[in-house]
């Protein structure tokens, strides 16, 4: 378990002190994916610099499994390092070696022996899929492949804890998926908790349990994914959950319900979802408002309905959307 | 313009080269790859602390890193002519004589160490500081920080800049010649400048031309046959 408690973190530069985090108490548990969700500036990357104190708190601690982090010395930081591993943007690697080599590094690091490094490591490019680029270099790599031998890497010291760092942000959407995918699947097999930092919506949507929602470095608003983004009752909250600013004007007449659809990659251009909706279900719904792209066929962003009746037909929309692979559909209450 | 190249000029240039240019090549070979030598065993090191102390990897006071800096860019400043005449006391103290080809060693890993501790630094300072935190992230160790990562990571640069750096020291090691290296600028300085053999030193202007593009050409070769990221990128 991770407890984040009355975390501050100020900065002091030439023009000033900048307060990047304040007052942060989070609690995240065990084998959960946890996403920390807010704008640039936000203070994302220094809070989750902070869980593994690349970043020094300038106030409030940071507790894993109990164990007070800003207490530790150095050499013991450094050894609790190799149990909460990190993988980045732009994944880090180290170009002047092999993709196994890099997945050896934390274990060399860690005094592994060779031989036992090379095995793990071979084990682990399999687990990403990657056995047979062992010899390649990064830079021979696509960036989805990259953050696949960076993932083999961060596994490499049998870890409990992995932080994303917009581990996704510089990946395509149909990469994204199968690395959140991949994310996915080694946290059910080895059991780890994940901390997913990112700016995108739909990376939380797809991966995350529980959510915080970061803005000017404070959090203002934590929860059950569906729970924050289906009533998100802040106005940071609603700023990420509508899309181009228009909740204000959101205000739904007696019988309406929202929903909200989110495309993470289904292959909807070849069926209309609307119509589709009103000829099976004869539910009519309408578009309030649509952020959506098509890449490669399949369809990414997110949509608002509106469908006027009792909740017993929003709630049958609703079940007929989730039907549709690669779609999330949730009830939204702009005002509850 | 003639007499120069008479028969009998070609003749005594040709008994010169046979007698003394053997020697005077492997001079300035080994001159250049122990001074060379020296200066990185110093120059390295220096470079290392200089960027690992002001990226806080390693806890160096500033204050020494200013000092550091200062006497850098001290040595840097005094042309090489005059800095052989200035380090006599200490070549004489290391070598036991302030003349001939061992004795230009000292001077030149002087002049030649500041020079080398800058371009590490300028090589080391291009990583990428992102690869630095996510060793650090794993847990790494200062010194395996320098060692695996900042070192290994700049071995291109590096090899580049050490390049620049060989040859550098071989143009020195030919003005050594003056008092008393040995090596081809020894000849070319007393057959064309003492004795206005003109055709001699031509011939040892065209083999020390001749060794700093051979170093160039393995230097910039195995600096990009050891570089693993694209070539084709911009």
């Amino acid at each position: 378990m991770i407890e984040i408690k009355n975390l501050s973190k100020t900065f002091t530069t030439k023009s000033g002190d900048v307060e990047a985090l304040k007052n942060i108490s989070l609690t995240i548990p065990d084998g959960e994916i946890y996403g920390i969700i807010g704008m640039s500036g936000a203070g994302k990357s220094t809070l989750v610099r902070c869980i593994n104190m690349l970043e020094r708190p300038t106030e409030g601690s940071v507790l894993i499994d109990g164990v007070n982090l800003s207490e530790l010395s150095e050499a013991q930081l450094r050894q609790e390092r190799q149990k909460i591993t990190m993988i980045f943007q732009d994944f880090n690697l180290l170009m002047q070696r092999n993709c196994l080599k890099n997945v050896c590094f934390p274990l060399e690091l860690a005094g592994v022996k060779k031989s036992e490094a090379v095995k793990r490591a071979t084990e682990l490019l399999d687990i990403v899929g990657l056995a047979d680029k062992a010899k390649n270099y990064p830079a021979q790599l696509s960036g989805g492949q990259q953050q696949r031998v960076a993932i083999a890497r961060a596994l490499a010291t049998h870890p409990k804890i992995l932080l994303c760092d917009e581990a996704t942000s510089a990946l395509d959407p149909q990469t994204t998926h199968s690395i959140l995918s991949l994310i996915r699947d080694v946290r059910d097999r080895l059991g780890l908790t994940v901390i997913v930092i990112t700016h995108q919506m739909s990376v939380v949507e797809e991966i995350c349990g529980r959510v915080a929602i970061l803005n000017g470095g404070e959090v203002a608003e934590e929860g059950p994914v569906n729970e924050v983004f289906s009533a998100p009752k802040s106005e940071a909250a609603k700023r990420l959950v509508y899309p181009d600013g228009y909740s204000e004007t959101l205000v739904p007449t007696p019988g309406e319900h929202f929903i909200r659809v989110v495309y993470n990659g289904a292959e909807v251009s070849k069926t209309p979802l609307i119509a589709q909706m009103a000829m099976d279900k004869n539910i009519p719904a309408s578009i309030r408002s649509a952020s959506t792209r098509s890449i490669g066929g399949k369809a990414y962003g997110n949509m608002l309905l509106s469908v006027t009746g009792d909740e017993a037909l929003a709630n049958e929309a609703i079940s007929y959307l989730r039907k549709i692979p690669d779609i999330i559909a949730e009830e939204v209450r702009p005002n509850a | 313009m003639l007499e120069f190249f008479s028969s009998e000029e070609v003749q005594k240039t040709i008994e010169i080269f046979v007698n003394e240019f053997p020697m005077a090549i492997w001079e300035t070979i080994y001159v250049t790859v122990v001074s060379t030598f020296f200066a990185v065993l110093i120059g390295l090191p220096l470079g290392v602390i200089l960027v690992a102390g002001d990226k806080k990897i390693l806890k160096i006071p500033s204050g020494f890193l200013h000092v550091l800096n200062v006497i850098i860019n001290l040595l840097r400043s005094i042309p090489f002519l005059i800095l052989m005449i200035m380090v006599f006391p200490l070549t004489r103290l290391i070598v036991g004589t302030v003349v001939g080809t061992v004795a230009s060693i000292v001077p030149l890993v002087i002049a030649a160490f500041p020079f080398i501790a800058r371009l590490v630094e300028t090589s080391l300072r291009e990583l990428d500081p992102n690869i630095i935190e996510m060793a650090q992230s794993m847990g790494a160790k200062p010194i395996q920080i320098i060692v695996k990562v900042m070192i290994p990571e700049s071995i291109p640069s590096l090899l580049s800049n050490l390049t620049t750096a060989m040859t550098t020291i071989l143009g020195y090691s030919a003005m050594s010649g003056i008092i008393g290296g040995g090596g081809l600028g020894k000849i070319a300085i007393n057959y064309g400048y003492y004795r206005y053999r003109y055709l001699v030193m031509l011939l040892a202007v065209i083999f020390l031309i001749l060794l700093v593009q051979i170093i160039q050409t393995v230097g910039t070769h195995l600096s990009t046959r050891l570089d693993r990221r694209p070539r084709d990128r911009a």
